[in-house]
């Protein structure tokens, strides 16, 4: 094991520190989009900045904690619903777009330890039926008449241009958070024993991984992040119906991205989201067949490249831009060498050399998730 | 008396749920799979009957002799081309592709169909509203009755085919463990595509029964699907005789429901599914996979 010595663990290569800085360079861009853009790619871009968040939402659950949840749609309505209840008692419109998705985000606390002891597929219909049963019991509710649903109609005190703007930058602003905080609790303990949930619960259960405490807290910021995307699509289309919100289309198109992005890459759901905006860009207007196509492309991606074009790529060139996992460099020689270089990486998978950083780098590891 | 009668609704509309729900659970108990696209087969099964009705002007009943084998082949299939490979890949990518199938199925009869809702009622002439009193003033649908006769023969047909013939103990050895079934040389591949083969058509079975009783539409498949689930988790996942447990429980939930409030049909219902994983949440009974009729005879 003496020769283990000439190896370093580290988590981030040059071209991830490069990737960090051009992130930080692209977001101090964007902030000053309003100023830049014409109107049409403002809200163009406000579209793909709800995208990211919803695709690297399901990406946290299904990709990193295991939880395929087809009833995400649940907490994106009911954010939007408690943003217009707010709205409706004179708390301001913008804090009420926070609040309301917060709200949707606490309301998932007391669903998940029913939830959450679901199995794989029990989980996922489970999650469904929740959000039929908020459907239902929202549209109930005489303030949002039934199915015909209702405006936020505090919006139209700011302009349309102001709309734009302040829309532009919650949604920037909630998408650049949301990006941080599940990179850096991915990153962290939290994202290590999720993946090793998600592996296999029983192990990780047996070295004493909190299988409970991680999924929620997981499920939670899921819960949070669609609510904040319903809060943000409700501030762009200003109508709230019940049937919209609460469409199954949302997990739809959530699958659709992270599955042709790369289920259980942080980069890949990224990908996914900027894909899929542009083909509804380019396809949406075809409606039915573009729902066809969406289903059909999901299932090939989920067949026969499951880890996604990201993942796919990763695991050929060994590309990493986010310092999410962890890799092994060589001391001793030129690590510039592809030699080298490949050498490290075909010790870095040798089972005899995994000691706990290998262990906890289970992202990288090329099985896909089950 | 108002509650009696639709006790009784509830108990036959129970099984109607059963039936719909006893693919989904003979699926899962043999391949572990929950097919997310069970209802929208269900619902391709009902429009497949619907257009030989039409157009032909052949009774749904006779249609069903074209319809069923066509969904069984449609199943055996699936196995083959889809859900085997996705097996392959672990427990969550079953989920992914039957999902984007349920998808793609919806939208295709939508392009076919259209958006009205449509029903075999026309096509089966009395039977669809005939009923039998009985006394007390209590009346019973001679088609609910029917569904309910059809749910019990074939939840019970399936047990005894399980028990008692050679297939069915390859599949259930299959079920088991099915590297150690092929073993002693069960083809697991073949046992497979034939358990789909038999969900996928009961599956289509309880579409005709469900275009029969009511209206549907391209996008009645996912609410078909809910249901089924609830009914099979109420009554006990991978058990067939507490699927119909399972069913009626859901359905009488239902009837009341609806009695009670116009909503409350769909609501009761969900209600009653999340107020039983509660429950069994509580009473610590989820590790045993057991359901309510297990949890009950434990009791006593």
């Amino acid at each position: 094991m003496s020769k283990d010595a000439s190896f370093i663990v580290e988590r981030s290569t040059r071209l991830s520190a490069a990737a960090g800085f051009a992130a930080a360079v692209l977001v101090v861009v964007l902030a000053c989009g309003p100023l830049l853009f014409s109107a049409n790619i403002v809200d163009s871009l406000t579209t793909l900045f709800i995208y990211l968040i919803l695709a690297v939402m399901w990406n946290a659950l299904a990709g990193y904690a295991g939880l395929v949840s087809v009833g995400q749609q649940a907490f994106f309505g009911l954010g939007a619903y408690f943003a217009i209840q707010l709205s409706y008692y004179g708390v301001g419109v913008y804090p009420a777009l926070l609040i309301g998705a917060l709200l949707a985000g606490i309301l998932s606390l007391p669903i998940s330890p029913l939830m959450l002891r679901l199995g794989g597929g029990e989980f996922a219909i489970g999650m469904w039926v929740v959000a039929e049963l908020a459907h239902l019991l929202v549209a109930l509710d005489p303030l949002i008449n039934g199915e015909t649903g209702v405006s936020l109609i505090a919006l139209n005190a700011f302009s349309p241009d102001h709309r734009r703007a302040y829309n532009y930058w919650m949604a920037l602003a909630s998408a650049v958070l949301l990006l941080t905080v599940v990179f850096m609790l991915l990153r962290g303990r939290l994202g290590a024993s999720v993946q090793a949930i998600r592996d296999d619960e029983d192990a990780a259960k047996s070295v004493g991984v909190r299988v409970l405490a991680g999924k929620r807290i997981i499920f939670f910021l899921a819960a949070f992040g669609c609510a904040l995307a319903g809060t943000l699509w409700l501030a762009t289309s200003i109508t709230f119906q019940p049937n919209t919100y609460f469409g199954i289309q949302w997990t739809a198109y959530m699958i659709f991205m992270v599955l042709v992005g790369g289920l259980g890459t942080f980069e890949g759901a990224i990908v996914g989201g900027v894909i899929f905006f542009l083909i509804e860009y380019m396809f949406g207007a075809t409606g039915v067949w573009y729902l066809i196509g969406l289903g059909a492309t999901a299932i090939v991606f989920a067949l026969f490249l499951p880890r996604g074009l990201w993942g796919t790529l990763e695991d050929r060139w060994g590309i990493r831009l986010l310092p999410l996992g962890y890799s092994l460099r060589m001391l001793s020689a030129d690590f510039d060498q592809p030699d080298a270089v490949a050498a490290a990486q075909e010790r870095r998978q040798t089972p005899a050399s995994l000691d706990k950083h290998d262990i906890a780098a289970g992202d990288s590891s090329p099985a896909p998730p089950c | 008396m108002i509650w009696i009668t639709q006790l009784l609704n509830g108990v036959l509309l129970g099984g109607y749920y059963a039936l719909l729900a006893c693919g989904l659970s003979f699926m899962f108990g043999v391949m572990r799979i929950i097919n997310l696209a069970h209802g929208d087969l269900a619902i391709l099964c009902a429009c497949m009957v619907f257009l030989i009705a039409d157009q032909t002007g052949i009774s749904p009943f006779v249609a069903l002799i074209v319809a069923l084998p066509l969904m069984a082949a449609i199943g055996f299939g699936l196995q083959r081309l889809m859900l085997e490979r996705s097996l392959r890949a672990g427990m969550l990518v079953p989920l992914l592709t039957t999902f984007g199938l349920a998808i793609v199925i919806e939208n295709g009869l939508f392009e076919y169909f259209g958006a009205d809702s449509r029903s075999l009622a026309p096509y089966i002439g009395d039977f669809a509203f005939d009923s039998w009193a009985i006394p007390g003033n209590i009346y019973i649908g001679s088609l609910a009755l029917l569904i309910f006769a059809v749910a019990v023969v074939l939840l019970g047909g399936l047990k005894l085919f399980l028990t008692h013939t050679s297939l069915g103990r390859a599949i259930r050895a299959t079920a088991e463990d099915p590297d150690t079934a092929e073993l002693v040389g069960i083809n697991a591949r073949h046992v497979y595509a034939v358990a789909a083969a038999i969900a996928v058509a009961s599956a289509g079975l309880a579409g005709v029964f469900l275009a029969m009783r009511e209206t549907f539409s391209p996008y009645s498949g996912p609410t078909q699907l809910i249901f089924a689930f609830e009914a099979v988790v109420i009554g006990g996942i991978g058990s067939l005789s507490g699927t119909l447990v399972g069913g009626i429980v859901l359905g009488i939930a239902q009837t009341f429901g609806a009695q009670i409030h116009p909503q409350g049909f769909l609501i009761a219902g969900h209600i009653v599914f999340l107020v039983v994983l509660a429950g069994r949440l509580a009473a610590g009974a989820l590790q045993a996979r057991g359901g309510l009729h297990r949890l009950f005879a434990r009791r006593l």
